[in-house]
């Protein structure tokens, strides 16, 4: 499949590539792995006329702690991020996502920031972000700003960047004692992404629910909090029969999508079931 | 005799080095001087009159040379021929023009062609034509099709039906009559759904002719080049000795590669009418979309049975859905490779069943990797589960009681064929060994665990392999034969290579026949190269499909060699001054009985065959021979396959735990190809059961148009598979095998199901279509709980 004929430039700056989509506007996509806009660029959906690839910025793909946050570059891949020791110690759930995004190939190539940016609602780590409450740090044409998961995934395929801004880093939090996450998700045996994918960080004590957020993607138009469960959870007893109930909220309020895989009913239902299994997953693990 | 071990060793496969290391040659790594590149513009409507075509922007396009309509090619190309026209079926074959040229009939279907000096500016400008459609109401379900007031897509079929075609076999309503006096009846409907090939090499043709000499030459991904060479020269009308068909490396075809489409006759015309090269590749959307489906079967079924067990009779009834014309070999797969192995290995005395193909406005279906056979042991599979439950009975004892006995072969079925040899129970025991069978059934008895419950399915196949005889296939309407051609040439310096009308494109007969000439001839197998693919260099031969490479191809090959090893004997026998009688031929060495030290090695006679200096009387110069293998029966290889499985009742999620085939091929050449072969069909007939289906909306858009949707199967979606065998030989084919390219295919589809099946026999369940979506799986529980 042939894409459109387009124009390809590699910056070697954040500012150089800023100053290319200013320069260019809607005419201009960003690559950064190549894994949500190149098929789609195959399929002759998207024609753009430019392709700005940052994946030649130096210094974009590191994965660092201070003090108590990690800052993931943009560009670090997947697979990167799966493998990280550190991540693996401070903020597991970030590699457990990793893990189980499409296949080898997608995750050496595909980037944490190219997936963010593009907010597929069946990519895997906008659950884990909003869990995570992490903070996604752009830089355009104004300068620097945070932007809080939460304000982050406006819609389907569509974020709170402006224009010309650029993911640089994602900011996770380091995940202490007595706090368990978890990722589980249905995948769809076609694609990979998740039907249903629920990220858990749970922070437990004497056999109670002390706080807990819950990321879900793949059920509605974009990745949301499932706020009602939370409420449900917090202070209660981490029980099955509890948590099961607590889980049937999991698709509460939100436009639960249907598609020829998973009709809306029974992708509701998954959620329940995975929300439930993914909190009682993250709670064995709040030691 | 044997006089090597090569025959029966597990010897590694020689194509594997230059397919992993990427040194093969497939069509599209060609280039000629002065290639130019097509792209076939395709209907994106499923039914719609053309109302006009403008390609005057295409036609500026920078880098385009040519673009070409349906109405440009209709007095050079003839219509692209069905060529099995199977008798007494009322069989309708409406004309299937290279590209449409008033309606298009299949989102997909070609209506023009766009030619320039790169595919990029071919596949930009392909978008410049303009095509006013007028759309049509369509129809994509075969039983809608069928019905009254459906659309009506081809004036020569009346009702969308392309044919009616039934077997009958004994007294199946007296069968009836009684089974339901004294005995029970089970009736299904089952739907087999429509499956995608997906072949990894997509479908590329490069043509050059070369208007000085007539000479037409393809570079083409065909399972079967000189059928392609014959049905080019229809289409073409260039004469078929000026035609050469080179099929390179192919990159698996299932079936899928088997039909003359009509891209490749637009190709060779495109290639003609401007004096260059054309290559035109397909890719993966185009592949969904143009290239055939395989199955689509809707059927309705009854078995009649004793209370003991005992099956006395089937009937019923399919709709299979042929798609928007008639494929090369589409009608012969839901009849004579479908309804006559509707009995399956049991020994049923009646039969009556009927099938209708119709048309509808999607794609052409036509044989994909087991062909009618797995849609047939489906049907029958399901029933005898069907009637076990209902019964109460074990599901492999209701198989025992019914299995044709061994003493009963060659066997005649209802259906007509005759069995040549099968011994099935003996493979049943050991599959339900090596599965833990009773063990098994011992832990279902406690429950499920966890909301998991536990589900065994059995399959127990026979299948029609090695096609096949041709007064046969001349009998059945097959516009060919299907015999097979071998040459086996030695050269002077003792190496051998061998020439095979069969084109395998993966499945290791470089291995396999290499293995069976090194038999023969005692020679080392590297010494030996195998030929194939090639309408210049091979004489004739009929393709690579069916099960029939190593069974009739492999046969000619040990024929073939049998009649150089004969001449070699008679030179020998002459060097060595003995009578030929007298003679021994061991692992390569001629030698007189009780003098083995004086010898002359098979080397020695090539070249003094080549040298003629001292040859026999009347013996002539060179060592070769020739065979033309025409086999006098099919051959029906069979087995046994369990299933394990785990469905969570919570999500309706199916997880196979375990997956045991017994299977019997006759005689085996190479243990670890045909291996491969069963893990291949397991796969394939797996994924049918779970995750495929081509879909397609009520207006005929393919909404499974990507493997992003449509599911193919991958590696870690399996479990470890066990395979054993057991070994009937095959009494009539020279080398005693019987085929194995489809029975993984053919049994596991059932056996899956049947293990599904069966963990939800708790719920009442009785019968769910596939594929066994969670979805599925969760509404069928659902529905059942709250009853």
């Amino acid at each position: 499949m042939i894409p459109a004929a387009f124009e390809y430039v590699a910056p070697t700056s954040v500012q150089e590539a800023i100053a290319l989509l200013q320069q260019h506007g809607d005419e201009a996509k960003v690559l950064a792995g190549g894994h949500s806009l190149l098929p789609i660029m195959k399929f002759r959906l998207a024609q753009p006329k430019l392709v700005v690839d940052i994946g030649r910025i130096p210094g974009l793909d590191g994965i660092a702690r201070s003090g108590d946050t990690i800052t993931i570059g943009a560009l670090a891949t997947h697979d990167a991020v799966e493998r990280s020791g550190l991540l693996r110690e401070h903020c597991p759930l970030l590699p457990e996502t990793a893990s189980v995004i499409g296949d080898m190939q997608v995750r050496n190539r595909g980037t944490i920031g190219g997936s963010l940016a593009h907010a597929d609602p069946a990519a895997d780590y906008p659950g884990a972000v909003l869990a995570l409450d992490a903070e996604i740090v752009a830089r355009g044409p104004g300068g620097t700003r945070t932007i809080p998961a939460r304000d982050f995934f406006v819609e389907m395929l569509t974020t709170a960047l402006q224009p010309a801004e650029l993911i640089t880093e994602v900011r996770v939090p380091v995940i202490g004692k007595g706090t368990g996450t978890a990722y589980v998700k249905h995948a769809h045996p076609a694609s990979g992404y998740a039907v249903v994918g629920v990220a858990v960080v749970l922070e437990a004590g004497g056999g109670t629910c002390r706080r807990c957020a819950i990321g879900i993607n793949g059920v509605a138009g974009k990745a949301y909090r499932a706020t009602a469960v939370e409420r449900a959870l917090a202070g209660r007893a981490l029980d099955e029969k509890t948590v099961a109930a607590a889980a049937a909220h999991a698709a509460d309020g939100v436009d639960v999508q249907g598609d020829l895989y998973a009709s809306s009913d029974f992708r509701a239902h998954l959620a329940s079931v995975y929300t439930k299994r993914a909190v009682l997953l993250a709670a064995s693990r709040a030691g | 005799m044997a006089v090597t071990k090569l025959f029966g060793a597990s010897i590694k496969r020689r194509e594997d080095p230059r397919l992993i290391t990427g040194m093969a040659t497939y069509t599209d790594d060609l280039t000629l001087p002065g290639m130019a590149y097509a792209q076939i513009v395709r209907s994106p409507h499923a039914h719609a009159r053309i109302v006009r075509i403008d390609a005057a922007a295409a036609r500026r396009h920078p880098g385009v040379v040519a673009v070409f309509t349906g109405r440009d090619l209709a007095g050079a190309l003839k219509p692209i021929p069905t060529a099995w026209l199977i008798p007494n079926a009322d069989l309708k074959t409406p004309p299937h023009p290279p590209l449409a040229v008033d309606t298009v009939r299949y989102a997909g279907d070609g209506v023009a062609v766009v030619v320039a000096t790169d595919r990029y500016a071919a596949r930009d400008a392909a978008q410049l034509v303009e095509v006013t459609y007028e759309p049509l109401p369509a129809v994509v379900d075969q039983i809608t099709a069928a019905g009254p007031g459906a659309p009506q897509i081809h004036a020569e079929a009346p009702g969308n039906l392309a044919f009616r075609w039934a077997v009958q076999g004994g007294d199946a309503g007296a069968a009836f009559a009684e089974a339901q006096r004294d005995g029970v009846v089970v009736s299904q409907r089952f739907v087999n759904q429509r499956l995608i090939p997906n072949a990894i090499e997509t479908r590329s043709v490069l043509a050059r002719y070369n208007s000085g000499s007539g000479e037409l030459t393809v570079w083409y991904t065909t399972q079967n080049p000189h059928i392609a060479r014959f049905l080019m020269s229809v289409v073409t009308g260039i004469p078929e000795q000026k035609i050469r068909i080179i099929a390179p490396e192919v990159g698996g075809g299932f079936g899928s590669k088997i039909p003359f489409y009509p891209d490749e006759a637009v190709v060779a015309f495109c290639a003609r009418a401007i004096g260059r090269p054309v290559k035109w590749t397909e890719d993966r959307r185009e592949n969904y979309l143009a290239t055939i489906h395989g199955r689509d079967h809707i059927t309705d079924l009854e078995l009649a049975a004793r209370t003991d067990g005992t099956v006395t009779g089937i009937r019923g009834k399919t709709w299979a859905n042929l798609g928007a014309y008639l494929s090369t070999a589409a009608p012969g797969i839901p009849t004579i490779l479908h309804g006559l192995m509707l009995p399956g290995c049991y020994a049923i005395p009646n039969l009556s069943y009927e099938v209708q193909g119709v048309f509808t406005n999607t794609a052409p279906v036509d044989a994909y990797r087991g062909a009618g056979r797995p849609e047939a042991t489906y049907l029958i599979e399901r029933m005898m589960d069907l009637l076990a439950a209902r019964l109460g009975m074990d599901p492999a004892e209701v198989r025992r009681k019914n299995f044709i006995p061994p003493d009963r072969f060659p066997y005649t079925t209802a259906a007509g064929l005759q069995y040549d040899s099968g011994n099935y129970t003996p493979a049943l025991e050991r599959a339900l060994e090596a599965a833990e069978y009773r063990r098994l059934r011992s832990v279902q008895q406690q429950g499920p665990k966890d909301n998991r419950y536990l589900g065994i399915g059995l399959s127990t196949y026979v299948e029609i392999c090695g096609l096949g005889p041709s007064a046969v296939a001349g009998a059945v309407g097959f516009q060919g034969g299907l015999w097979e051609s071998a040459t086996v040439r030695l050269h002077p310096t003792g190496k051998a290579t061998v020439f095979t009308g069969t084109s395998p494109h993966g499945q290791g007969e470089e291995t396999t026949f290499a293995q069976i000439v090194a038999e023969e001839l005692g020679l080392p197998i590297d010494d030996i190269e195998v030929v194939h693919g090639d309408t210049g260099s091979i004489s004739m031969g009929w393709g690579t499909y069916g099960s029939r490479t190593t069974v009739v191809g492999g046969a000619a090959i040990a024929l073939a060699a049998r009649r150089v090893r004969d001449k070699a004997t008679k030179i020998a026998a002459h060097l060595l001054e003995a009578a030929e009688s007298d003679l021994v031929f061991d692992r390569g060495r001629f030698y007189v009985r009780g003098s083995p030290d004086r010898a002359k090695s098979i080397q020695d006679v090539t070249l003094q065959a080549y040298l003629a200096w001292n040859l026999p009387a009347g013996v002539e110069p060179s060592l070769e021979a020739s065979a033309y293998y025409d086999p006098s029966n099919f051959t029906f290889p069979f087995g046994a396959h369990v299933a394990v499985v785990k469905v969570d009742a919570e999500t309706g999620e199916v997880e196979l735990r375990r997956y045991v085939a017994v299977d019997d091929c006759g005689r085996v050449i190479n243990p670890m190809i045909v291996d491969g072969q069963v893990h291949g069909g397991l796969v394939q007939g797996i994924a049918q059961a779970l995750w495929e289906g081509a879909a397609y909306s009520a207006e005929g858009q393919l909404l499974t148009g990507s493997m992003a949707d449509y599911a193919v199967p991958r590696a870690h979606m399996f479990p470890r598979f066990v395979t054993g065998r057991t070994e009937t030989p095959s009494p009539h084919n020279p080398l005693g095998v019987k085929g194995v390219g489809e029975t993984g295919t053919i049994a596991s589809t059932p056996a899956i199901v049947n293990a599904v099946v069966d963990a939800l026999r708790p719920f009442g369940i009785t019968h769910l279509d596939m594929p066994l979506t969670p979805e599925r799986v969760w509404t069928a529980i659902r529905t059942h709980a709250r009853r």
